[in-house]
């Protein structure tokens, strides 16, 4: 007998993730192809073409503006982590489990405003008029206010805000599950604060720390305002790369062979990550 | 003979709740030291105090003679095994047992050498690649104690770690720990709740109750002399008639039972006629249809109830004719009472100097 056979509860719940998946991922991603894969020739009639592709690799403010987004994506991802354990370790660990509830709260709120919101919290903080510069002015350690936005480290420290929570609660849930008799136990066998951490934490928390990781790598690499708010026009995203070929320049054939550009990078880091990390992405995503 | 560990008046207190009350004891190097109580008298935070992971409120703790206050536990000469072994899974055996020689930042070459000799002495020689979900119960144990002991550390302290194997790999590991610490000759400190456990391994056992101990003894000390009605009852099983003293007779009372019953006793302390007492009577100190010429023996006719079979531990239960108080009597099973039926009227008797008399305040 077939055990997969096709029920009619089975039908009515997969349709909608099928017809989801199809008509909102799966179809555009083929026309975005089909679309990279064209150009207008000289008389202005679409033709098949690479030079999409080529334009990129020719243009260096192109391809520098990409590698500079994957680094950084990279860096990111690392400070959200090494921001967030300790708080994930504080949560799960330290604080009494009757906090855990009003904790969670405290790490979501931020996130019951749009990013937008977020975004303009920081610029009233951090601008030359801004809340920031006054209080140092007015306790007399700057004696003129300077300009805090607009600089890769706003920008940097915006993003590491923004990923947070999509950090913390992977950590939180993969740290609860560690039993704290390991963690004395390895105190009692003579580690000390580090070597508890990068021999017994760590380790245990490698899952979490992967898919936490792949996810604000993703939403980082994919951000388009905090960097374009934040950074300003001399810190240069990719996505606004893709942006401005969609609507300043009306290139929809170059914006999707940039677009695919950046899913094939995001696939192909995420990959290297899980190699070197040994982790199998059905394990990290469970 | 040099002291390991030396706990001079040590009490916690959380809060309101003292959960260790000025506990004071010594254990001399090489010996089996276990402390026996119910769950929730203290012997755990006792023995995290000794670990090093809670501070004593008050009272020192000195370890070959070096007092431990403020000492972290990864500098403490003291090794613990957990209730649930606590073993990296993230680890194989060997880099478990390397872990703490690792943290000394002991020679590669003398670590490889340490874990395989270790390994050796445990019984699981060639396991060193496994990982930890590969073992068994008995094997994880055995792990666990080869991870401390390569340390060598001055006292291994065992948090009731035999509790999650089955009956029988337990019966089995407390002969094998027992050997084990012969062998090598460290220091345990043993806490559990299963006096059998207590009783097979230690050389001394302290049963302890509401933070307090209430007796440190050899294991045939506890029970064949057992100081306190806690320990009486905690520690085998008892018969136990309550009434008073109508006279005493030297180191003899005679003591009539709430029942009307009057018995002969031995008296452990000197005991007053008119106090009220309790009495206990170890089932296996009855015996079942003695010879008349026995002397010295207190005799009564019961009724058996039924009859509980226990191979080796198996048992009567019965009535005293007219009473319904019940009693347990231990059935030898060398066939001389196969006769015995549910319903049957025999006649036990108990030696009076087999009695334990505790005098108890009227409530």
């Amino acid at each position: 007998m077939n055990r997969y056979r096709l029920t009619l509860p089975l039908i009515c719940f997969l349709t909608p993730v099928i017809l989801w998946l199809f008509l909102l991922i799966v179809l555009p991603h083929i026309d975005l192809l089909l679309m990279s894969l064209q150009t207008e020739n000289d008389s202005g009639r679409l033709v098949w073409s690479l030079s999409n592709y080529l334009n990129f690799f020719q243009e260096p403010i192109y391809w520098l503006t990409f590698v500079r987004t994957a680094l950084y994506s990279i860096m990111v991802t690392f400070l959200t982590f090494v921001v967030t354990l300790p708080v994930a370790f504080y949560i799960s660990k330290v604080a009494a489990p009757k906090f855990h509830g009003f904790l969670m709260t405290l790490l979501l709120m931020p996130f019951w405003v749009s990013e937008m919101v977020r975004v303009y919290g920081w610029m009233i903080l951090l601008r030359e008029s801004g809340v920031v510069n006054h209080l140092l002015v007015s306790i007399g350690l700057l004696q003129r206010p300077v300009e805090m936005l607009y600089n890769d480290v706003t920008m940097v420290m915006g993003l590491v805000y923004t990923s947070m929570l999509f950090m913390a609660v992977p950590l939180i849930s993969v740290l609860e599950s560690l039993d704290n008799s390991l963690i004395e136990a390895a105190y009692d066998l003579g580690a000390n604060m580090w070597s508890i951490l990068f021999k017994i934490i760590i380790p245990h928390a490698m899952p979490g720390i992967v898919s936490g990781s792949i996810v604000v790598f993703m939403l980082t690499l994919g951000n388009y305002l905090t960097p374009n708010l934040l950074g300003g026009k001399n810190a240069l995203w990719f996505t606004e790369q893709i942006y401005n070929q969609f609507i300043a320049s009306f290139n929809w054939n170059q914006g999707s062979a940039f677009g695919f550009l950046l899913l094939v990078l995001s696939s192909l880091i995420i990959w290297l990550g899980l190699k070197l990390t040994r982790q199998k992405l059905s394990k990290v995503v469970q | 003979m040099q002291t390991d560990l030396s706990v001079e008046n040590v009490t916690k207190t959380f809060g309101k709740f003292t959960a260790v009350d000025c506990v004071s004891f010594q254990v001399p190097q090489g010996n089996f030291f276990s402390i026996l109580g119910p769950s929730g008298c203290g012997k755990t935070t006792l023995l995290r105090m000794i670990a090093g992971f809670t501070e004593p409120s008050t009272g020192t703790i000195r370890i070959r003679a070096t007092d431990m206050a403020g000492m972290a536990p990864n500098r403490r000469p003291v090794n613990l095994i957990f209730q649930h072994l606590a073993l990296f899974p993230m680890m194989t055996v060997a880099q478990n047992i390397a872990f703490g020689l690792e943290r000394r930042k002991e020679k590669r070459v003398d670590i490889r050498r340490k874990v395989d000799r270790i390994l050796e002495r445990v019984g699981l020689p060639g396991f060193g690649e496994k990982q930890i979900d590969q073992l068994s119960g008995g094997q994880k144990q055995r792990v666990a104690i080869a991870r401390c002991l390569v340390l060598d550390p001055a006292v291994l302290l065992l948090d009731e770690p035999l509790g999650a194997l089955d009956l029988k790999l337990r019966e089995q590991m407390k002969v094998e720990l027992k050997n084990l610490q012969a062998q090598v000759g460290t220091t345990f400190v043993y806490i559990t709740h299963d006096q059998s456990e207590a009783l097979v391994m230690s050389d001394h056992v302290a049963v302890m109750n509401r933070g307090r101990f209430e007796q440190v003894d050899t294991p045939q000390g506890l029970y064949r002399k057992p100081l306190t009605p806690f320990v009486a009852r905690f520690v085998g099983e008892n018969n136990v008639w309550s009434g008073s003293i109508l006279r005493t007779e030297g180191a003899v009372a005679d003591v009539e039972t709430t029942d009307g019953r009057i018995f002969q006793t031995g008296m452990s302390e000197p005991l007053s006629a008119g106090s009220f007492v309790e009495l206990f009577i170890r089932p296996e100190a009855m015996l079942i249809q003695p010879d008349t010429g026995i002397p010295n023996l207190n005799r009564l006719d019961v009724v058996v109830k039924a009859l509980l079979f226990d191979g080796a531990n198996s048992r009567i239960l019965a009535n005293p004719v007219g009473d319904d108080m019940e009693l347990q009597i231990a059935l030898p099973q060398n066939r001389q009472y196969d006769h015995i039926r549910r319903g049957d009227r025999i006649e036990v008797g108990w030696d009076m100097h087999a009695g334990i008399c505790f005098t108890v305040q009227r409530t």
